[in-house]
């Protein structure tokens, strides 16, 4: 017993220090603790911005009264500063360890995510990939669409002026780069999201209806499936004003079969299980059962599936734009960007290169979550 | 993750160490399938000087600890258990789910998956005097199936679907009694047909799925006396059958152990199968052994708390309304068995005397009770 | 057949009841009158999906039920029983037959009907892992069935917490999730379901099958607790003979869907008249080690043949061991036939049996 008061009371005190701690460096105490991932991204981010906003201070005050994607900007760097901050405060405040009782699923699932190194890395770099592209405005040097001198300034190597150098039309690289993130990172994670939400709720009712409407469903997705996924994007590209929200719409309501057979897949085995038919017995709607019961239960597979289709779409969008058919010029995309460099390779590598470079990094971030959270969600893998 | 699941993540081991048994069984070494003229020489030279003294007994387990090392700590499913095995006798292992009589009997075949088991220094299985713990795979393989086999609860599991039980049972007879192709098959059906089996020759081209649940269950047990064992491991032989079909097999397994005059350890929870069954019985709580002898001493004159409170929780037909007297609580998990008497928090009687950890008493006749009231 | 229906029978005494339970009003109708139900599920084959055959899962099922009373239901894998009980309930429909629920016709019910039926009926699942949502913790899980019914106002909480501590729980439990719950508490979480609900009636669907000994124990009496404080109604489904006799007043025996012998559980086990629930009874193992020499089994031949093409007359004939096995067991169906017990003068339940050869008079084995 006083053992337990005397561990509980140093907890309290340890939890106090980490408290003055964090108000400072958030993602410190947690790093100090030995929770690298959490604590690590959180000290990255809170480093990060605060570097945005003493080496930018001038663009971001001009960016008070900026355009609107300059205001983004501003807001996603004060609410990731206050998120961190706020986290990290209220995480260093908890004096007990990991909850006993009370854990869902979902925690151990993030328990065991939190173990897997490489995973975490992964998710570390998105989460600062997806804030740089957000912050772009006020992170890039120079305009991405603005020509320098044609004559002296094309084709410049990598220098001070120019991190990544300048392309053949004297336009700055690393400029270019960062925008081209935003494209990428939009088409990827909009599109995945249409098409999840799509496949997750028509997969659910085909699986729990079953009869007439599931093979309807069914025979819609056989139908979408056969179709070239390409010919039907390069058909639709051609017949209307190629743009971005086009590729995400074509890309979003060509992709969302797959997600659809796998919740199907999963809502039928659910179906069985008697959980469901307690449910039903219970006098729940059919509504209630498929929105509470079976699609958390049939989730897992599908976050799995849609973090690996983040990365498959970006590769796809990047293909996309190098064959000329995505994003149109003078938008920046990772995918023209390479096209643009492919004819100077050996004269100016940089253009394809970092771009290329980029490409590689973002896919495989996804995929190693992606593999992460496969082994985290899937409870058999759990030893 | 939780106790129990830690709990489950044992088992759930030791359920696939179990179902790649029977293929292990098959696919045996064959060089080794006859002793060389030297082991049996050395065996037979160590059996007549057992016997000048006492009767070596068939299996001998000591201070068997199978551990399981786990992202939660250490589970020690099995943890100092001690017994033998009689030739030709047959012995019950009782207990309910998480008590280690599962890993107990994986442990003597060494199909315990290492990591995450390990069995502890000083564990000693020896087998008509062959120590079995860190023996080399090779002499393990060609025990297993030959001098020693096993039959599991789910036969659907244990058989291989693409195979038909024909090709399964003759498969063990090549690899361990060296027969041909046509020896075998025709083995297969003489075997099919002293298990019961009805239309032998035909049943022997038919496919796993073919059979219904007590048909596949005589098809493992055809299996498992295929090279006439000395032993036969039963894990819940009958666990999976209706009660019909369960008669039929323990009635099965009965004739069969007087016909080979083979010793059969069963492995259930099942008092009622127990006490139609056995001869000597080992009931198993928490890792350990908490009371052994005969079927009569176990039954009649129960001597552990815990005994006595499973036999009072059994509703028994022909006895009803009477309420039933239930231990409260629940099973304890591996990874944190308490401290003392590993029953004390759900005992009855528990008191003082029962903080320390506690040693079998023996009784005398080969009983024994790990309790200390019962000495007194 | 000359089953006891409704009005039939000249008002008596009941029976004493024979476990020393509270006694059971038979004068008054029965709360559940089932009436030749059947489900025959299709059996599929090929591409389009026609029909080749039928599955009769349950083929013809009749028993009454009064309130306070438990029924066993008895049989082997496969024999209909759980069909019956998720037939009852319309979470299987059936397919012929009545079901009257307290005077209501269960089968034409509309949507509205049903969810209100649901309030009175429930059912507890045998798997005590799959019956529970892992993704929801107990709290969320008591709270929405009394939200979705708009019950236990003003704080759903507090009746949440009422409701774990009636099952043996307790208000620390409310914020698990069931996985950290053991197989028995697991169980106990899935009666609390089945209760938030206020029910008269309860299908208990192998309730303890999947529990070790001394867990077992500690459900059954806790059904029995509940049953003796709410006035519950139980259909107890059951393979072990043991437990069926220990919680029920009556017994019914299926076998390939039909009911081949329904009775008073003591009547049931002290003079089995149906050659297949002799055997049945002297299959189950006992734990008396000093009477097995003495015990003699039946051992029936073979198995369950399939519910697809069961055998024509008497569905047990082909496996019967009675001596008097004849023609007619192969060629007629027989009813399920009861009569006055004697010296039981006007008793509404007797003891009932589908065979042309009843045993008559002789203790089971």
């Amino acid at each position: 017993m006083a053992d337990t008061m005397a561990a509980s009371t140093t907890a309290r005190a340890r939890a106090r220090g980490g408290r003055r701690l964090s108000a400072f460096l958030p993602g410190a105490p947690q790093l100090a603790a030995g929770r690298w991932g959490a604590g690590g991204l959180a000290l990255l981010v809170w480093l990060g911005c605060l570097w945005v906003l003493v080496a930018r201070l001038a663009r971001v005050v001009e960016a008070l009264g900026g355009s609107w994607d300059e205001r983004l900007a501003l807001a996603t760097l004060v609410a990731a500063l206050a998120t961190v901050w706020g986290w990290s405060w209220w995480d260093a405040g908890r004096a007990e360890g990991p909850r006993r009782v009370g854990v869902s699923q979902w925690d151990l699932a993030v328990r065991a995510f939190s173990k897997n190194r490489t995973a975490v890395a992964g998710l570390m770099v998105i989460v600062v990939l997806y804030l740089i592209a957000l912050l772009t405005p006020l992170l890039a040097p120079h305009d991405p669409a603005l020509q320098g001198d044609l004559i002296s300034e094309r084709y410049v190597g990598l220098s001070g002026a120019h991190p990544l150098g300048t392309d053949q039309f004297a336009r700055d690289v690393l400029s270019r780069l960062l925008y081209g993130a935003r494209i990428s990172l939009l088409i990827g994670f909009v599109s995945v999201g249409i098409s999840v939400t799509i496949g997750t709720l028509l997969g659910a009712i085909a699986g729990f209806m079953g009869g007439i409407l599931d093979g309807i469903i069914m025979r819609v997705v056989d139908m979408v499936i056969s179709f070239p996924q390409l010919v039907l994007l390069i058909t639709i590209i051609a017949l209307f004003e190629p743009s971005i929200f086009l590729i995400v719409a074509v890309l979003g309501l060509t992709l969302w079969p797959g997600t659809a057979r796998i919740v199907r897949g999963e809502v039928l085995t659910l179906r069985e299980r008697e959980f469901v038919q307690a449910a039903t017995a219970l006098g729940y709607s059919k509504r209630r059962i498929i929105l509470r019961h079976l699609i958390p239960n049939a989730l897992a597979p599908v976050i799995v599936a849609a973090t690996l289709g983040i990365g498959n779409t970006i590769v796809l969008e990047a293909g996309l734009s190098f064959l000329g058919l995505g994003v149109q010029p003078p938008t920046p995309s990772w995918g023209t960007m390479v096209a643009d460099g492919r004819n100077v390779l050996l004269n100016a590598w940089w253009l394809s290169t970092f771009p290329g470079l980029a490409i590689v990094f973002t896919v495989l971030s996804f995929n190693l979550v992606g593999d992460g959270l496969r082994d985290a969600l899937d409870p058999r893998l759990r030893s | 993750m939780t106790q129990h699941e830690a709990a489950g993540a044992a088992k759930s081991a030791a359920k696939s160490a179990a179902k790649s048994a029977a293929s292990s069984a098959a696919t045996a070494a064959a060089n080794s399938a006859a002793p060389s003229a030297a082991q049996s020489a050395a065996r037979s030279a160590a059996n007549s000087a057992a016997q000048s003294t006492e009767v070596e007994p068939l299996l001998a387990v000591r201070d068997l600890r199978a551990w399981f090392l786990t992202d939660q700590g250490v589970a020690k499913a099995v943890d100092g258990i001690s017994f033998a095995v009689r030739e030709g006798e047959t012995l019950g292992i009782v207990g309910e789910s998480g008590c280690g009589k599962t890993v107990t009997s994986l442990a003597i075949l060494g199909l315990l998956p290492n990591p995450p088991a390990r069995l502890m220094d000083g564990s000693s299985v020896s087998f008509r005097g062959q120590e079995l713990v860190g023996a080399e795979e090779k002499r393990l393989r060609a025990l297993r199936g030959n001098e020693i086999s096993m039959i599991f609860q789910e036969p659907m599991s244990s058989l291989n679907p693409v195979f038909t039980v024909g090709d399964q049972i003759a498969e063990t007879l090549r690899l361990h009694r060296r027969m041909d192709r046509k020896a075998a098959h025709g083995e297969a059906v003489r075997l099919l047909d002293e298990v019961g089996i009805p239309e032998p020759g035909r049943r022997v081209d038919e496919y796993p799925h073919q059979l219904s649940g007590g048909m596949r269950q005589r098809v493992m047990i055809a299996m498992a006396i295929a090279c006439a064992p000395k032993l036969l491991i039963a894990d819940e032989p009958t666990t999976a059958l209706d009660v019909t079909i369960q008669a039929q097999i323990l009635e099965l397994l009965a004739e069969l152990r007087r016909a080979h005059g083979m010793a059969v350890m069963l492995i259930t929870h099942d008092l009622g199968v127990v006490a139609e069954v056995c001869d000597r019985v080992i009931v198993m709580y928490a890792g350990q052994i908490v009371e052994s002898g005969t079927v009569e001493d176990i039954f009649v004159r129960p001597a552990h708390p815990y005994t006595r409170g499973l036999l009072a929780s059994l509703p028994s037909v022909g006895t009803p309304g009477r309420r039933l007297a239930s231990i409260p609580g629940t099973v304890p998990s591996p990874l944190h068995w308490p401290e003392g008497c590993r029953f004390r928090a759900r005992c009855p009687s528990a008191g003082e005397g029962c903080e320390r950890a506690q040693e079998l008493v023996a009784l005398g006749d080969g009983r024994a009770a790990r309790c200390w009231r019962v000495g007194t | 057949m000359t089953r006891p229906v409704r009005g039939d029978a000249p008002r008596a005494e009941p029976a004493p009841p024979p476990t020393g339970r509270a006694a059971i009003d038979r004068n008054g109708p029965p709360l559940l009158e089932v009436r030749d139900l059947a489900k025959h599920f299709p059996v599929r084959r090929g591409s389009f999906g026609r029909v080749r055959a039928h599955v009769r899962a349950v083929d013809g099922v009749s028993f009454d039920l009064w309130r306070g009373e438990t029924l066993g239901l008895v049989g082997e894998s496969g024999c209909g029983k759980s069909t019956t009980g998720r037939a009852l309930l319309r979470l299987i429909e059936p397919t012929g037959g009545d079901v009257r629920f307290d005077g209501q016709d269960v089968r034409a019910l509309d949507r509205t009907g049903l969810r209100a039926l649901r309030r009175r009926m429930q059912i507890v699942f045998q798997d005590p892992v799959g019956s529970l949502n892992p993704r929801l913790s107990v709290g969320a899980m008591l709270e929405e069935v009394l939200t979705v019914h708009g019950l236990g106002l003003p704080n759903r909480r507090d009746r949440a917490v009422e409701l774990l501590e009636r099952v043996g729980l307790s208000a620390d439990h409310i914020d698990r999730y069931p996985h950290e719950f053991s197989g028995g508490q697991r169980q106990r979480l899935g009666i609390a379901r089945a209760l938030s609900v206020e029910p008269d009636f309860l299908v208990l669907d192998e309730p303890v099958s999947a529990l070790d000994v001394s867990v077992q124990a500690q459900v059954i009496n806790l059904l029995q607790d509940l049953q003796a404080e709410l006035g519950l109604t139980y259909l107890f489904i059951a393979h072990d003979l043991a437990v069926v006799e220990h919680v029920s007043d009556r017994v019914a025996v299926m076998y390939l869907g039909r009911i081949v012998e329904l009775a008073e559980a003591s009547a049931l086990y002290a003079e089995a008249r149906h050659p297949y629930t002799r055997s049945l009874l002297s299959a189950v193992p006992r734990p008396d080690p000093v009477g097995r020499a003495s015990r003699s089994r039946i051992v029936l031949e073979g198995d369950v043949p399939s519910p697809i093409d069961p055998p024509s007359g008497c569905p047990f004939h082909p496996r019967c061991p009675h001596p008097a096995k004849d023609a007619s067991c192969r060629g007629i169906v027989p009813g399920l036939e009861g009569r006055a017990e004697s010296g039981r003068g006007g008793e509404r339940v007797g003891h009932f049996v589908a065979c042309h050869h009843p045993y008559h008079g002789t203790p089971a084995p």
